[in-house]
């Protein structure tokens, strides 16, 4: 093989190489990209079906209830407009309470309930998660809008 | 007081940073000595102004002075000494003091170490180094100043966030910022051989053990990390493609290419343009990580501060960085053309595969990264990119890394024989596949992915078999001792290091496999059954602490009928914070980890308690405490020493021009 020859070949692979990694990475992003709504978006239905997503909010005081196996706990998430209920079987996070901000990632159930795979809650007393916080502020927007 | 000194010395250090940053660089485009000369100096004091700042914050900590507003916010009266001290630095205006005072460090590291380089690329170096210091101590006293007083003081401080008390936070920070910081060394190396337009085997020299020795402080830095995750957020796993792990993960992703990049310069004078954009990029993920960090933009333990103004700054002082650094690069590439030429099978080749795969690794970790915060920016939604993307994307990429990594060394330089490597290596890769599925099989465990990493596993474990073997059969007739011995330091570096991954790979795919775990309802004498261990509940007490109240349960772990272990998980509660922490208990062991976590206590008393088995975990920790050990077994080859002594005369003339 001439160096010229050569040369094109390794650095065709190098390019083959890169396109074929960029689209592996491009495919997996697309197929593993988690949609976030709020609860009055899910209450109107704009939630997808069968595919995994999460919803922000604050835990609707009073609605922490523990099965008799003491493991598997239902909850609602509310940004104060609409409610959605949760299930959810694992240990929740340290500052997981009732009032306070949190975010459930799953998927929405045929009986209306979200089953939660995961729950994010905050890492200190002073801090919201943003997603949270996003959730409560439309849905205070949107009142506002509607009272006017 | 001491406060105000300390403020003052910092604002001291700005100015010796500003001097360090100007003057050098003209002396070394006017060519003039004096000027140049001022740069050590001036970087030797910047660095003792920032310790005594240091120093005052610290005293303040230590001694409760809670009319200093971070330390009221972060310390408390009762905390214990060594988390006051680790306070310092456990909050956003502190831990970029430690950035600052790490990177001052560095500097004069440079100037101590490297004192043998031509006072024109050493003004060049500082001249960079100094001109990045004012930048992160600009923001430093012009946004977060760490000395801002309260009036009237407060009577108590609110502690240290709970999850950073805990021992592994007392060096897991000051490592991570070495080794984000240290890559500065390599960007401030790059910067210097472009603005002199020169760039050949005796930077790539001077650059390498600086390189590697950033690249050690970031690899310990993760695995305290990410052992600190594992045992003190209680949730029995070790990496959570969390975007703070992200942060840290892509510069060192891109410092490993960096590395190997270098290597390939130094010896062969090839990918110049390449070694330098690498370095560039390193440094700017690094800064990246700074910014995604600290500025609060995302969710995280570790954004301590969410005011736009600090954000805002460290992605002026990015894009600055970035932007001028390219530019530079875009202006003297030309320049930098040519090098050694090498065949398609050729040692080159095979790091050059290497190097683009770990710079698209490093790229789809951005993209996962970054991707969210740009369409919440943009206000087209909310969304985000969790662990089954980064599991999707790093296996395919990765496995070609690992088999070429033990291919590698087979290959001569500049070209070789395809079909003689393939038959040096052919039987290796046969058995290694052969070894893994029979493991995985073995196990009873049979996915492609366990089958996969306990191949890769193999052949990396097989492949340093055979490396070394060939090392040493290239010294026929010696005796095997004084074979061991002829073999150079960073030789073993890159053996022990590449052994590292191979060892990393077996915890991640066994722990991956085989790992279990359950939550169960557990009353005083109730017992529960995971993995062939019985676990017993004793009952849970009180164990206050000094800052904190805790429920301490008593669970034995037992495995055929012997009691071998009494785990002791808390649930406690930081009075200061208001918050209540869970605090795990494990078993550690070669061969696996026993892990529990004491979860609510219910309405009939019972309490929920975690109970995780977590097989091969530790080797983990193990393999990347081999990759440290061969990164300091390469920085500490003495040829770099004896080289960059021997090239000096030389390297000075030409520079001198």
């Amino acid at each position: 093989m001439k160096p010229r020859s050569k040369r094109l070949m390794l650095l065709g692979g190098a390019v083959a190489l890169l396109i074929g990694a960029v689209a592996l990475v491009l495919t997996a992003f697309q197929e593993n990209l988690v949609f976030f709504h709020t609860p009055t978006e899910v209450a109107e239905g704009k939630a997808p079906t069968g595919r995994t997503f999460r919803i922000g909010g604050l835990v609707e005081p009073g609605s922490i209830k523990r099965a008799a196996d003491g493991l598997t706990v239902q909850f609602a998430i509310t940004d104060t407009a609409k409610v959605i209920p949760v299930t959810y079987k694992g240990s929740l996070p340290d500052l997981f309470s009732e009032g306070k901000g949190a975010v459930v990632q799953g998927k929405m159930g045929a009986d209306g309930q979200f089953a939660a795979s995961e729950v994010l809650a905050k890492h200190d007393e002073n801090y919201m998660p943003p997603e949270a916080q996003h959730a409560v502020d439309q849905a205070q927007k949107t009142a506002k809008t509607v009272k006017q | 007081m001491i406060p105000e000194l300390g403020h003052f010395s910092l604002i001291l250090a700005l100015i010796l940073a500003l001097v360090q940053g100007v003057v050098p660089l003209i002396g070394a485009s006017r060519n003039r000595l004096a000027l140049m000369s001022v740069g050590r100096a001036a970087a030797q004091g910047q660095f003792l102004f920032i310790v005594f700042s240091f120093g005052c914050l610290t005293w303040a900590f230590i001694n409760s002075d809670f009319s200093l507003q971070l330390a009221a916010s972060n310390s408390h009266s009762a905390t214990p000494l060594i988390y006051k001290i680790t306070g310092v630095w456990g909050n956003h205006e502190g831990s970029l003091l430690l950035w600052a005072m790490s990177l001052a460090l560095w500097t004069v590291a440079v100037t101590v170490f490297s004192r043998n380089l031509p006072e024109i690329f050493m003004a060049r170096v500082l001249g960079v180094l100094g001109l990045v210091s004012s930048g992160f101590l600009l923001f430093l006293l012009v946004t977060s100043n760490p000395f801002d007083r309260i009036l009237p003081g407060a009577p108590e401080g609110r502690d240290l966030n709970p999850l950073l008390q805990d021992p592994g936070m007392i060096i897991h920070p000051p490592l991570l910022y070495m080794g984000y910081v240290g890559f500065s060394v390599a960007f401030a190396f790059a910067i210097a051989a472009l603005l002199s337009g020169r760039m050949d085997a005796a930077w790539a020299r001077w650059s390498r053990p600086w390189t590697t020795v950033a690249w050690i402080f970031l690899t310990a830095g993760i695995t305290i990390g990410s052992g600190w995750a594992y045992y003190e957020l209680g949730w029995g796993g070790w990496w959570f493609w969390d975007p703070v792990e992200n942060a840290s993960f892509m510069p060192w992703l891109l410092g490993t290419a960096l590395m190997h990049s270098l290597a390939v310069t130094e010896k062969r004078g090839a990918f110049r343009s390449w070694t330098v954009l690498l370095a560039i990029g390193a440094f700017s993920l690094s800064l990246m990580g700074t910014f995604l960090v600290r500025s609060g933009v995302l969710t995280s333990v570790h954004a301590f501060a969410t005011d736009p103004a600090r954000g805002l700054f460290v992605l002026a002082l990015l894009v600055l960085v970035i932007g001028v650094s390219l530019t530079l690069f875009a202006w003297r590439a030309p320049t930098l053309a040519g090098g050694g030429s090498f065949g398609l099978v050729s040692r080159e080749a095979s790091l050059l595969g290497n190097n683009v795969l770990l710079s698209v690794a490093s790229g789809s970790v951005l993209l996962g990264t970054l991707y969210p915060l740009f369409i919440d920016a943009l206000n087209l939604g909310k969304i985000s990119v969790g662990p089954p993307y980064f599991e999707t994307v790093f296996v395919p990429l990765m496995t070609p890394v690992i088999v070429l990594m033990m291919i590698g060394p087979f290959v001569r330089w500049k070209g070789d024989d395809g079909s003689r490597v393939l038959r040096k290596v052919a039987p290796g890769l046969i058995a290694s596949a052969v070894l893994g599925i029979g493991a995985a099989f073995a196990i009873g465990h049979v996915t492609w992915r366990t089958a996969l990493g306990l191949s890769l596993a193999a052949w990396v474990l097989i492949g340093s078999v055979l490396i070394l073997r060939q090392r040493l059969a290239d010294r026929q007739g010696a005796g095997t001792g004084a074979r061991v011995r002829s073999i150079p330091a960073a030789w073993w570096g890159m053996w022990f290091a590449h052994l590292g991954i191979g060892v990393f790979i077996i915890g991640v795919t066994l722990v991956g496999s085989l790992n279990s775990q359950i939550q169960v309802k557990m009353l005083s004498g109730d017992t529960a059954q995971l993995a062939g261990y019985t676990f017993t509940f004793r009952g849970v007490a009180n164990a206050p602490g000094p800052n904190y109240a805790a429920a301490r349960a008593t669970i034995d772990v037992s495995r055929g009928g012997v009691r071998f272990a009494t785990l002791t998980p808390e649930k406690r509660f930081y009075e200061a914070q208001g918050m209540p922490m869970t605090e795990a208990s494990i078993d550690i062991g070669p061969l696996r980890d026993v892990y529990v976590n004491l979860g609510d206590q219910l309405e009939d008393g019972a309490w929920v308690v975690g109970l995780f088995y977590r097989p091969f975990i530790s080797w983990i920790w193990f393999g990347c405490s081999l990759m440290v050990l061969g990164g300091i077994f390469a920085a500490s080859d003495r040829r770099y020493r004896r080289l960059a002594e021997r090239e000096v005369p030389a390297g000075a003339a030409r520079q001198a021009v």
